[in-house]
């Protein structure tokens, strides 16, 4: 039993890995920067959220649309405003960018008064519930992370797969040029796929918050992410959900079968053996240029 | 605008190109040697700490601006400089060994975790030395035996062969010489062909390969020299504070420092120097700020990393070059006045420079 207790938190664990990573998978995929603001993107959904439903006193089925929607509004807008400049120019600078605009917004956060530096909890109405499954407890927050990760990952797939912005998107990862000329506004997809990326960080902001409490740290569990992108490969959508939970995995009986300290580090062992041996990742599409 | 009539090619390689550098560069030196007697005790310690984070600057500076690998865990070099030097003066060693033994050691690690950076490039390559970056962390905290853990550990003064160097003046001098010899040795390296080398694995790998530049070689030497500088920089990092602890040598150390070569001007040694100065004197302009700004903004605990941020996304919209990149615009400027074109330092712009395919 302890097993499978440590199997479903590690899996629950590893879908906010995992979706966090999807947000970089996205970005990566579109326009082949890679983001490090992705974990403050989730932060400031979790703290939306939190706005939202203490604040204002939105139900809980309103707030979650409605942050999705402020994310993906606030994500198009960064895309606009700072990233499109500077498209063309060496990847690193966008890296130094977007670590940038992470200081900026857990600056931010933490100058608002009264809200910044505390730690709040997040009153989702499944707080603090438990299901008794014979002898196996399962908790309500993990079992509505694995849920909610399922419903959104069939959902992309299915905008990936049937839509013609999905197919689009689709085009233009694969090769910007060649979309541009068959008349792919290459331009505009990626600001919706910002956009995308953003809510897909702000439902992981909330599925985390009642476990995590929100306040203007939380961001920082997105480097937890980068070792799940890598390790499912960083071109591939499903291979970000995969690598998630196996880091998850890794952690949660890491943190059991291990002395103490390896459950930090056991992720970036992982991603330094997988670049070792396999640095294309589990799922990475390996690909040779010739000159 | 001022032309260098060349007569023989070691003028070509000449550290100072004309008269102007030597009588600048002269005076930059007079005034840091004369610096206890000018400068008020506070500013000293300031312009050792800026020493200091020149020389770790300057070994980021060889990696990701001359060699054009990317290092975001580099603060665990200086987490090894530091405390093989802290332990090594425990036990007693005089300063110049404990600081080969910490240059050495850091070399060495930097040179093993150059090996996942013959493999992987780019991003990957960043992922790796983060990883390595919260591993070592990691390492610091645990390894109590010998780092004392996240209780950290007192750091002797350095011992000259006896001379007991305390942490005011003779620990600047210290921290000038160590400074100037590391530039003049960063400087040699680039002149030489192991120096062109690496400008040309970050121009292009593939032609520098055809060219018969051994990639593997070069790249670990480079993540070997930059790992030994930043090693250097850590133990007189340690030796200034007296006191260190795993957590100074974080991934926001590393951020720090990638935030250093960045502002300063990748791809320049002045840009070392310039984005030291920059890191250590803005917590000082925030504080001097305070004083004017709205008590609830003044006083809010995320101003500074709001200007760090703020700062950092200027620099890479606006200024990709940073402060040395201004510089030279400006002087060009004069100097060419009133021919100066804007485009003149235009970075071409490519639709998309893909890294996936390579």
């Amino acid at each position: 039993m302890q097993f499978v207790q440590l199997l479903i938190s590690g899996v629950a664990q590893g879908c906010v890995y995992g979706l966090i990573a999807l947000g970089f998978v996205l970005i990566y995929k579109a326009t082949e920067t890679v983001s490090f603001a992705q974990g403050e993107l989730m932060m400031l959904g979790a703290f939306c959220s939190l706005a939202l439903l203490t604040g204002m006193g939105f139900p809980f089925w309103l707030v979650v649309p409605c942050t999705m929607l402020a994310m993906a509004l606030f994500g198009m807008a960064l895309e606009r405003l700072v990233i499109r400049p500077i498209l063309g120019q060496p990847a690193f600078s966008i890296v130094m960018l977007t670590i940038g605009i992470g200081y900026v917004a857990r600056g931010l956060i933490t100058m608002i008064p009264n809200v910044g530096t505390e730690t709040r909890t997040l009153p989702v109405p499944y707080k603090d519930q438990i299901w008794n499954l014979g002898s196996l407890v399962l908790n309500v927050e993990q079992m509505a992370i694995i849920a909610a990760t399922v419903v959104l990952c069939g959902a992309l797939f299915m905008v990936f797969r049937y839509s013609k912005v999905g197919i689009a998107m689709q085009a233009a990862s694969q090769n910007q040029l060649a979309a541009y000329y068959m008349g792919i506004p290459v331009q505009r997809l990626n600001g919706l796929v910002w956009g995308l990326a953003a809510a897909v960080a702000a439902v992981a902001g909330l599925l985390l918050a009642p476990i995590t409490f929100v306040h203007a740290n939380m961001g920082l569990i997105g480097l937890k992410a980068f070792p799940a992108a890598v390790v499912g490969g960083f071109g591939s959508l499903p291979g970000a959900i995969v690598g998630g939970i196996v880091i998850g995995l890794v952690e949660s009986f890491s943190g059991f079968y291990l002395p103490d300290g390896f459950k930090d580090i056991a992720a970036y062992i992982v991603v330094l053996l997988m670049l070792m041996l396999k640095p294309n990742g589990l799922f990475g599409e390996k690909l040779r240029k010739k000159v | 605008m001022r032309f260098i009539f060349k007569t023989s090619y070691a003028q070509d390689i000449a550290l100072a190109k004309h008269g102007g550098h030597r009588f600048w560069y002269g005076a930059l030196m007079l005034f840091l040697l004369a610096a206890p007697w000018l400068l008020p005790e506070y500013w000293l310690a300031q312009v050792t700490f800026v020493l200091i984070y020149s020389v770790v600057g300057l070994g980021l500076m060889v990696l990701a601006g001359f060699t054009g690998q990317f290092s975001i865990g580099h603060a665990a070099f200086l987490g090894v400089g530091a405390y093989t030097q802290a332990v090594l003066s425990g036990m007693g060693w005089p300063f110049p060994f404990a600081l080969a033994m910490s240059a050495a050691l850091s070399a060495l690690v930097g040179a093993v975790v150059g090996i996942p950076a013959l493999r992987v490039k780019g991003i990957y390559l960043g992922m790796a030395t983060l990883s390595f970056g919260f591993i070592v962390e990691e390492g610091f905290s645990r390894w109590e035996s010998v780092t004392g853990g996240n209780a950290g550990m007192q750091v002797k003064t350095p011992d000259l062969f006896g001379w007991q160097v305390g942490n005011g003046n003779g620990f600047y001098y210290l921290c000038l010489t160590i400074t100037a010899l590391c530039t003049l040795a960063v400087l040699n390296l680039l002149r030489s062909p192991t120096g062109r080398a690496f400008v040309a694995i970050r121009d292009s790998e593939i032609s520098a390969q055809s060219m018969g530049i051994h990639l593997a070689r070069y790249k670990s030497l480079s993540f070997a020299l930059s790992a030994g500088l930043a090693g250097i920089g850590g133990a007189l990092y340690a030796h200034r504070l007296q006191f260190i602890s795993p957590d100074q040598f974080g991934i926001l150390q590393s951020i720090d420092l990638l935030l250093l070569v960045v502002i300063g001007g990748l791809g320049s040694v002045h840009g070392a120097f310039l984005g030291a100065i920059f890191l250590i004197s803005m917590p000082q302009l925030i504080a001097l700020s305070k004083d004017w700004l709205p008590e609830n903004i003044g006083q809010a605990p995320g101003l500074q990393s709001v200007v760090y941020g703020t700062v950092l996304v200027a620099f890479v919209l606006f200024e990709p070059l940073g402060i040395y990149g201004r510089w030279l615009k400006i002087r060009t400027w004069f100097q060419m006045f009133p021919f100066y074109r804007k485009g003149m330092f235009k970075r071409q712009k490519s639709f998309q420079k893909s890294d996936r395919l390579r």
